[in-house]
């Protein structure tokens, strides 16, 4: 005898793994009429922002894989790729070979920066989200303390345009005008007016793709193995702790790429705040999506980008229209943001209880059936 | 000879153990910035004064981790609703145009209800989803604050000293409490020791009531409870207590003490700020606990207290102290690498991980 579930169970079922994306969806129906704006002018908006932030959020599936949850530590790749941005404006290299030496500069910080980071999450096993959060706060000062204090006394920096007025410390805002959309304009085509950054596009379908074979390979059925039961990775001699840090590390460095490719767009670094708010709305997005703490696919990236950023964009001008106030708008989407993660936090957990329920159920009546 | 000395030697390792590592260098850190102090031209009594000042402001929000340790709900990350159902109790008790003392008793008064509901509230969905709190917590905290920042825009406050003044609606980000309950418990007995050196007694002794409470609550037979489900849930639920609802109870009290943190820290700042405001304000309220001495399962009065004055010794003496040797403000980043640090620290220890 085995649990089978009725329809009705399967559509309760489907709606609780989907009530995120589902009340979006809502969200994003109410709001685009209100906010006025014209079907054109969104989709490009749309277009804009998956290739500015599908990098970033790709970054985070591997972790997930790996059964670490969330990895609010990609804030430490979006400061590897700041600090690779802060040397090219510096050395003034401008264009394509700017942007492949910021990466290049990023690479080597994010990997060490990743191993410390996932060597911290090895001695915290089981709450490993609070944990990276807290390490991206921890971070922050260090990166200050490099950043603020250190670049201009310590490491050489010439450009006066980046140094503060006192002699030492990095500016507030970096103007990128060397490398501003050099990615996204390579190979920029127009469908139905909407311009489309075909290059970028492509770089990150390369790296879904990426996504896609390293599941398949040893390290990716490793780590898929580490995330199911760590204790039974181990007996089949799997070194847990080393699969872990190499799945932390793999999502610092694509973090850090990421962060290039995203302020490539953006066209200015807002030095100290840039990375802060990176990951909690990398973060945001994906659960929009329709991922979970212990399941996310590539599909749930590129539904998220779309359905956050429309809420995104629509909200101020939907606020206004609505009550007369943009800033309202504001808040209610910073609100809903950090809503969405709080609420698929509580529902992976509620959801977590419930499925050792029922495996329970099905093993007493295994059980029963022996006895 | 030579046993006496490595016996005192392991004495010494042993009280250094007990004691912290981590919290004698933060300890050592201070008492040496308060000796360069005088070298470097920094009044010791100003220093000393603002310490106490400042212990006395953030105290009672890091007293209000206590509770949720010790019922095993972890750190309280979710501090920000205890602080929000302050800022309601303030704003509404200076609505109707309470002055002086009694505004502060009446901002406590109007505080209790919204403490009680939220915190009851945040205890059901704390009680759902056992063993993952921090991480919901934190976010809890969060959405719960940018929650309310569209809620002070729309609520139909009035009072012209604190609404926007061209609008005449939607509260300022921040309002000022003088004639209203600025420094009320500050300027309660307060001594003045020197010209500079000035000890808030009013403060300390609030804190203390506080404090005391809550150590006589731990000490009851439903305080007993509450440690007996942070230690053990299944034992206390073998013993026939009610988990869940001394759970519910423990978020209860903290999110109360949090309001009572910030209505405190309000009147001896003297600013309310709203909005934003409260975002990061648990950080330094959890970090300060665990300085003194407190983990993730393990919380007293006492850490309360050397925490709060550890931690908050260092945020007034650095800037000052640092500022005058080589003139530059690095403060703000040791604080968030001390504060971090420490939480970090304590989130990774091997004894309480398997929790």
């Amino acid at each position: 005898m085995t649990l089978q579930r009725t329809n009705l169970q399967k559509v309760k079922r489907f709606l609780g793994n989907n009530t995120v994306t589902i009340l979006f969806l809502v969200i994003c129906a109410f709001g685009i009429p209100l906010s006025g704006y014209s079907a054109n002018y969104l989709v490009s908006e749309v277009v804009v922002r998956i290739a500015r932030n599908s990098f970033l959020i790709v970054s985070l599936l591997i972790p997930i894989l790996a059964g670490m949850g969330l990895n609010f530590g990609m804030t430490l790749g979006a400061m590897a790729g700041q600090i690779g941005l802060v040397f090219i404006s510096d050395w003034g290299i401008v264009g394509i070979p700017g942007i492949v030496l910021a990466m290049i500069i990023s690479t080597p910080i994010s990997v060490a920066l990743g191993i410390w980071c996932g060597k911290i999450l090895n001695m915290a096993k089981g709450r490993e989200m609070v944990t990276s959060y807290i390490i991206g706060f921890f971070m922050n000062g260090i990166y200050q303390l490099v950043v603020l204090y250190g670049m201009g006394a310590i490491i050489p920096i010439r450009s006066n345009s980046l140094v503060l007025p006192r002699g030492y410390g990095i500016r507030n805002t970096v103007n990128l005008i060397g490398i501003r959309k050099s990615l996204d304009n390579l190979l920029m085509i127009r469908l139905f007016g909407i311009p489309i950054p075909l290059f970028t596009l492509v770089v990150i379908a390369l790296l879904c793709i990426f996504i896609l074979w390293f599941k398949k390979t040893k390290l990716g059925q490793d780590m898929r193995a580490v995330g199911q039961d760590m204790e039974v990775a181990r007996a089949a001699g799997i070194k847990v702790e080393h699969t872990r840090i190499v799945s932390i590390v793999i999502s610092t460095v694509f973090a850090g790429y990421g962060m290039i490719i995203y302020l490539q767009n953006i066209g200015t670094l807002n030095t100290y705040n840039s990375h802060m708010q990176i990951g909690m709305f990398s973060v945001a997005a994906l659960l929009v999506g329709g991922a979970t703490v212990s399941q996310a696919k590539i599909r749930n990236v590129f539904l998220g980008v779309i359905l956050f950023h429309i809420m995104f964009i629509v909200s101020p001008m939907a606020g206004k229209n609505l009550i007369g106030q943009a800033q309202l708008g504001e808040y209610f989407r910073v609100f809903v943001s950090y809503g969405v993660i709080t609420v698929s936090l509580v529902l992976y957990e509620i959801r977590k209880k419930h499925d050792r329920g029922i495996a329970g159920q099905i093993l007493a009546q295994e059980q029963g059936v022996e006895a | 000879m030579n046993v006496k000395v490595e016996k005192i030697i392991s004495t010494i390792m042993q009280g250094v153990k007990s004691f912290g590592l981590p919290r004698i260098i933060i300890g050592l850190f201070l008492l040496l910035l308060f000796i360069a102090a005088p070298f470097v031209g920094v009044n010791i009594g100003t220093s000393l004064s603002d310490t106490f000042n400042r212990f006395g402001m953030n105290a009672v929000m890091v007293l209000a981790m206590v509770p949720m340790i010790h019922s095993g709900c972890g750190l309280n990350f979710g501090l920000p609703l205890g602080i929000i159902a302050g800022l309601l109790g303030g704003t509404l008790s200076m609505q109707f145009n309470f002055t002086g003392p009694a505004s502060f008793m009446m901002a406590i008064v109007f505080a209790t209800p919204f403490a009680v509901i939220l915190g009851w509230g945040y205890g059901q969905l704390l009680n759902k989803v056992k063993g993952g709190e921090m991480m919901i917590a934190t976010y809890v905290g969060f959405s719960s604050v940018a929650f309310m920042c569209i809620m002070w825009l729309l609520l139909p406050y009035s009072n012209p000293t604190m609404v926007w003044g061209y609008a005449g609606k939607g509260l300022r980000t921040t309002i000022s409490t003088e004639g209203y309950y600025l420094h009320v418990l500050n300027d309660f007995l307060s001594i003045q020791v020197t010209d500079h050196l000035v000890i808030p007694t009013g403060m300390f002794l609030f804190f203390g009531l506080l404090a005391l409470m809550v150590w006589a609550f731990l000490h009851t037979k439903t305080g007993t409870a509450m440690t007996a489900v942070g230690s053990n849930r299944t034992f206390a639920r073998a013993s026939g207590i009610h988990v869940d609802n001394i759970r519910t109870l423990s978020v209860v009290m903290s999110t109360w003490l949090g309001a009572l943190g910030i209505l405190v820290y309000q009147q001896s700042f003297g600013f309310i700020q709203l909005y934003m405001g409260p975002f990061y304000m648990a950080l330094p309220a959890v970090s300060a606990i665990l300085i003194g001495g407190a983990s993730v399962n393990k919380a007293t009065i006492m850490n309360v207290i050397v925490g709060t004055f550890l931690f908050q010794g260092i945020l007034t003496m650095t800037p000052s102290v640092m500022n005058s040797m080589i003139n530059t403000d690095m403060s703000e980043v040791i604080r968030i690498i001390v504060s971090n640090g420490m939480i970090l620290y304590a989130l990774t220890r091997k004894t309480e991980a398997t929790r």
